[in-house]
């Protein structure tokens, strides 16, 4: 299956080629079939769970959403990219020490996605934070866990207030 | 087979005319949907996402302009929304933050889905939509430019290029009923506006296109009932039961007929409550 | 110089999970993300009729399409055609007749995901359609044809205790009707498939709750022997009881075969709705027979279970309803008639629950009607008949089990209730949130109630065991299982038990795989008594070992040795040796097989031992309700649940959070719409999980009564959270509204209309 499609997209500040993709090709399923970037995932293809966020030009999109091809030109952030030395960012480390992670599908897409959050609004009060993580599903954990690791981030960044 | 991504809107009708089969993707929260379903095939795609010019919006004192390109998170969050509220209010139930971060108000258009969620308050609003193609450009009021459901007038050459949303002098509230609190297709959706005057209701969802509840609002009109003054319970009840018999609802997997018909009863009786609180 | 003690993750600490790093960073390999040189992309043709017969399949056009390799029918499964966990009646691939809508009929292997979408639009399916059999009280009178050879009833089962005509002042019925919902598990069916070199073997990377059984449902398809089928647990995107049956198991692993190259198989959302098994729908109806102070005297209940095309489970989660027919309620008679059976209905299985959830919705409705009827408050009609260690069940067997019912209702009772609505409240704390539909005017609030019984372990007679190695050597335990780890968090409560047992520190989890014994199901709450119960034993095991060898080395008795935090130390004090150095150098290698004790089929009077053991739990519901939109808003859950021990209080809090989460779905949005056969709502845009803006405050107690009978004196607690918050939730809007609620989940036009 192949249409001699070339192009590059800009991922975690890289320049990636993409040769002999189809045409119809998600960005989800460029970055993990092509790019050797798995983090994200898919669990619904159609923008219903959030698995898939990544981050284009500072917006936090469903990556499934996107035609790989037409996101050439754009700044694409992926969970992968968060922590390229190896550490781990206070978002996924509170995640960790919350409880917050079960199975672990929707964590790359919520990490990101509280990124985002907090990138846009460093003090979200607890129904923005509700309602900028509405378009992730997460089906273990009833979301308790992720309030709480959301609440320590934004806690821990604001010298223990909110 | 390939993706073009033009950046001028002059490109972008170039590009459709040259390629009569290709098709047009603007945010993607449809179009790729549909890829992802394998309800379609894509060959040759004009991805509008370059084209600074679509994402443009401009007040002139009585209307708004606003780019296809024109994102449902910047309605909902930037200076658009302070002209234009009850745009605001449906921008924010439109999926999800990611879908809305993508999504543009000319995909809704384009897509025309009677559950589109912007859909209502343009067509309380009255608003035009701007078409380009190498032919020139047309203005269409909604009106006409919705014909059913997922059928619209645009030309296979043209392109959404934005619309013009006058202003109203008066009230503007939406509402829009789904099963879950977040992310949800509406079962039943309403915007009830008030300019020069008069009362405007359009519903979504409960008909082929958008209905424009003309029959109720001319009653309304008729009682005197001066808009945005209070209005007794018993006529607020019957204009809601009179906006409801407009409506042409239809059961399915979502909901039923008679679900959808109660539920347009009761919010646009309580947005016409709203309206002579405001 | 003091030093303050480094807190050890054992028993009872909040350690944090060994696989989070690797999660949190997207690095964890879920089964979907496995990748190997060479790999073919496989995919499945399913039947777009719920009852049909073939007449032909023509795979020839699909064979021609550049970049397919290989396309496979029931013709090429080389072994058993049927398979099933209970009764093998289901096809690996359907021949002369489909009997549901998205029955596998065909699957292809090609060099890209859109070329198999190709293939199988390639390939020609000649139906002949027949009219479905949806309706199961036809396949019980008899009035159907059966549409399968085993007939159209899985099972029937009656239960007759004590006196059936006793009865009392007071007498409340009522028919209830449970949807049909779905695991929704976020990771979709997966598998990779890597045939041996020679094409007498396989090995697979599944994500599963089971994996010897899949391993020996496989075999006998394939026509392989059991260790030529070497199974590795990929990680698992959630399970919830959709993973118990075969999907996509049989058919990657025949691709493989067939084309002597790697295969991976992954569904999409909607290949997942119709590629597993959901939760029965069921009708139930009952009537209690209870005195004027509230006691129950009788019980009569009849059980409809629609097991949809293909036995699964059905049989034993008929079983469970049934027997869990009087709730956490003592009740001196029953007679109570089941039945489970097969239609052209969605093939249905194991759900969080299994059976009990239903049962449960009815039950506590029941309980409401009797407290309404007699002047009681739904809390004191439930402690009135509150069940207790030492009560003979309407099985005859007799709760031996801790049993703290009344604790568990008493501590949710005492929970604050959650502050009143403000008096101009945000609009996401509305019923409809941003959709703006109403004000504060426009809503109810309500309370409800709903206490719950859960078996533990599997059932009549099944003798369900688990099986984990421990591995000792230079101060490093080494565990081997083969525990399906779905997210519940196996995984970090095992090293906990070792470094307990054992007093080291590190301990590294091997490959789960079919190297080592069965585990039995990531299922029915049972890993942590049975797996927990195995690595406990292989553990002590070793232990022993280790203090016999420590005794030799140092000539004192072994009796007076033991394992005190990270040393070894004897009773007289004069000996201290850190299991470190004790173990440089050697090695301790003992494997253990945990067995609970039996169980007992029932008799033709529903009368017999068939439970292990059981939990309890409370939850009471406050919702907000639009009474004219019939929109709800859970505000809050209070719940107080039996847990035995709390091994892991974080992991137990992350259960019961997670549970009340799917209770509240089948509660008040999550159904599978079906129309005669037909699936409606496949994909997650009209099949609706709880979102951040539906998740409740959830006020949750751990009652920690030690279960004498369980290995670690934990109980299971992955199921009770997601039982009876359902009936509390639904009994909540009953007492909002004052309407009939009786089917869950409750649609706007329920409530309203």
């Amino acid at each position: 299956m192949s249409n001699n499609e070339i192009y590059t997209l800009t991922v975690n500040g890289e320049t990636r080629e993409v040769r002999d993709a189809w045409v119809g090709e998600s960005l989800l399923y460029v970055l993990r079939e092509r790019l050797g970037l798995p983090g994200a995932k898919g669990a619904c293809e159609q923008g219903e769970c959030g698995s898939c966020t990544v981050v284009i030009d500072n917006r936090a999109v469903c990556s499934c959403l996107v035609l790989a091809a037409s996101a050439t030109g754009k700044e694409i952030a992926t969970v992968e990219g968060l922590n390229p030395d190896g550490s781990l960012t206070d978002v996924q480390q509170a995640f960790i020490d919350e409880g917050a992670v079960q199975c672990g599908f929707c964590t790359p897409g919520l990490v990101v996605a509280v990124h985002g959050l907090l990138e846009r609004n460093p003090h979200p009060d607890e129904l923005e934070v509700k309602e900028a993580l509405s378009g992730n599903i997460c089906r273990c954990t009833g979301y308790g866990r992720i309030f709480a690791a959301v609440d320590k981030v934004i806690a821990d960044r604001n010298g223990g207030a909110r | 087979m390939s993706v073009l991504t033009p950046t001028t809107i002059s490109d972008a009708a170039a590009s459709l005319a040259a390629h009569p089969d290709a098709q047009i993707l603007s945010g993607g929260t449809d179009f790729m949907v549909e890829v992802n379903f394998n309800h379609r095939k894509p060959s040759t795609v004009v991805a509008l996402g370059g084209i600074e010019e679509l994402r443009r919006w401009s007040n002139d004192g009585t209307s708004v302009f606003i780019g296809a390109g024109v994102t449902w998170q910047d309605i909902e969050t930037g200076p658009i929304s302070a002209l234009l509220p009850a745009l605001a209010e449906a921008a924010r139930t439109v999926g999800s933050p990611q879908i809305r971060a993508a999504g543009t108000i000319g995909g809704n258009l384009g897509t025309c889905s009677p559950a589109g969620d912007g859909l209502p308050v343009l067509a309380a609003l009255e608003c035009n939509i701007h078409l380009v193609s190498p032919r020139g450009e047309r203005i269409v009021p909604f009106a006409d430019f919705m014909v059913g459901p997922k059928r619209n007038s645009r030309a296979a050459d043209e392109i959404i290029t934005g619309v013009t949303v006058p202003v109203p002098d008066g009230y503007q509230g939406y509402a829009k009923v789904g099963v879950r609190n977040a992310m949800v297709i509406s079962i039943a959706s309403a915007c009830l506006v008030i300019h020069d005057n008069k009362v405007r209701v359009a519903l979504g969802s409960v008909g082929p296109t958008i209905i424009r509840a003309t029959g109720a609002e001319q009653w309304l009109d008729q009682m005197q009932a001066v808009p945005g003054r209070a209005v007794s319970p018993a006529v607020a009840a019957e204009f809601g039961r009179r906006v409801a018999d407009e409506a042409r609802p239809i059961d399915d997997h979502r909901s039923t007929a008679d679900y959808r018909r109660h539920a347009i009863s009761v919010i646009t009786r309580r947005l016409l409550e709203r309206s002579a609180q405001s | 110089m003091s030093s303050v003690a480094t807190r050890r993750d054992t028993l009872g600490a909040n350690a944090l999970r060994p696989d989070g790093i690797a999660k949190v960073r997207g690095e964890f390999g879920f089964t979907g993300d496995l990748w190997h040189d060479g790999m073919l992309w496989g995919a499945t043709l399913r039947s777009p009729h719920p009852h049909a017969r073939i007449i032909s399949i023509d795979t020839t056009p699909a064979l021609l399409i550049p970049g397919v390799t290989a396309v496979v029918t029931a013709r090429d499964v080389p072994g058993q055609m049927n398979y099933g966990l209970i009764a093998e009646d289901q096809p690996v691939f359907a021949s002369d007749v489909v009997r549901y809508m998205g029955e596998p009929v065909a699957a292809v292997a090609a060099d890209h995901p859109e070329t198999c979408r190709r293939a199988l639009a390639a390939i020609v399916v000649e139906y002949e359609v027949l009219a479905p059999l949806w309706d199961p009280e036809r396949a019980i009178d008899g009035s159907a044809e059966p549409i399968h050879p085993d007939g159209n009833v899985f099972r029937t089962q009656k239960i007759v205790h004590g006196d059936p005509n006793a009865r009392g002042e007071v007498t409340v019925e009522g028919e209830y009707v449970i949807g049909m919902q779905d695991q929704a598990f976020l990771g979709t069916e997966a598998a990779l498939a890597i045939p041996d070199h020679d094409g007498g073997g396989v090995e697979v990377y599944v994500a599963t709750q089971w994996l010897h059984e899949d391993q020996k449902q496989m075999a006998k398809c394939l026509n392989l022997p059991a260790e030529k089928v070497r199974l590795t647990l990929g990680g698992v995107g959630g399970a919830f009881g959709g993973r118990e049956d075969l999907s996509l198991q049989v058919h990657t692993a025949l691709l493989a075969l067939h084309t002597g190259r790697p295969v991976k198989m992954q569904y999409g959302r909607e290949e997942s709705f119709f590629g597993h098994i959901h939760r029965h729908p069921a009708k139930v109806w009952m009537r209690h027979h209870a005195r004027r102070d509230g006691t129950i005297v009788n019980i009569e209940a009849r059980f409809v279970f629609d097991g949809g095309a293909y036995a699964s489970t059905s049989s034993a989660v008929l079983l469970n309803g049934i027997t869990h027919t009087q709730g956490p309620y003592k009740c001196p008679n029953a007679s109570v008639i089941g039945h489970a059976v097969r239609t052209n209905n969605p093939p249905c299985g194991a759900m969080r629950g299994f059976g009990v959830v239903q049962a449960c919705y009815a039950h506590e409705s029941q309980m409401d009607k009797l407290a309404a009827a007699l002047g009681m408050s739904p809390v004191d009609i439930r402690v009135k008949n509150a069940m207790e260690t030492g009560d003979v069940m309407i099985t005859g067997q007799v709760m031996d089990s801790v049993a703290p019912v009344v604790d568990c209702i008493r501590q949710t009772d005492a929970i604050p209730l959650p502050p009143d609505m403000p008096a101009d409240p945000h609009e996401l704390e509305l019923p409809g949130g941003s959709g703006l539909t109403s004000d504060r005017r426009h809503i109810k609030r309500g309370i409800g109630w709903g206490v719950s019984i859960k078996n533990i372990m599997y059932s009549e007679g099944f003798d369900d065991f688990s099986t984990a190695r421990c591995r000792l050597s230079d101060g490093v335990v080494t565990l081997k299982f083969a525990t399906s780890e779905v997210g519940q968090g196996f995984v970090t409560l095992a090293p906990q038990i070792a470094r307990t047992v054992l007093g080291v520190d590190d301990v590294i989890i091997d490959t789960i795989d079919t190297g080592v014994g069965s585990a039995g199901s990531t299922s029915a709450s049972r890993q942590t008594w049975m797996s927990g119960g195995a690595v406990k034993g292989a553990c002590m095991l070793v232990q022993q070992k280790l203090l016999e060898h420590v005794a030799r080395e140092h000539s004192v008795d072994a009796s007076s040795l033991s394992v005190v935090d990270t040393e070894i130390v004897n009773s007289a004090g004069t000996l201290r040796i850190s299991v470190a150095d004790a173990t440089r150098g050697v090695s301790f290698d003992e494997t253990y097989e945990h067995h609970h004790r039996p169980t007992e089929d029932l008799d033709e009077n529903g009368q017999g031992d068939c439970h292990v053991a059981f939990a309890f739990v409370a939850h009471r519901a406050v919702v907000d309700v639009d009474e004219e939109l019939g929109l709800v808003k859970v505000v809050q859950i209070a719940t107080a649940q039996d847990v035995g021990v709390a091994l892991n209080p974080l992991s137990v809090i992350g259960q019961i959070e997670g549970g009340i989460a799917q209770g509240l779905g089948l509660a008040v949005m999550e159904e599978i719409i079906v129309t005669e056969g037909r699936v409606r709502n496949p994909s997650f845009t009209d099949y609706l999980l709880p979102t951040t803006l539906d998740a409740p405050v959830v006020e949750a107690r751990m009652i920690e009564q030690f279960e004498p009978l369980s290995p670690l004196g934990a109980k299971g607690v992955g199921e009770p959270p997601c039982i009876s918050v359902t009936p509390a939730i639904a009994n909540a809007i009953r007492n909002a509204t004052g309407r009939v609620i009786d089917r869950v989940p409750v649609r706007p036009q329920d409530i309203c209309l």
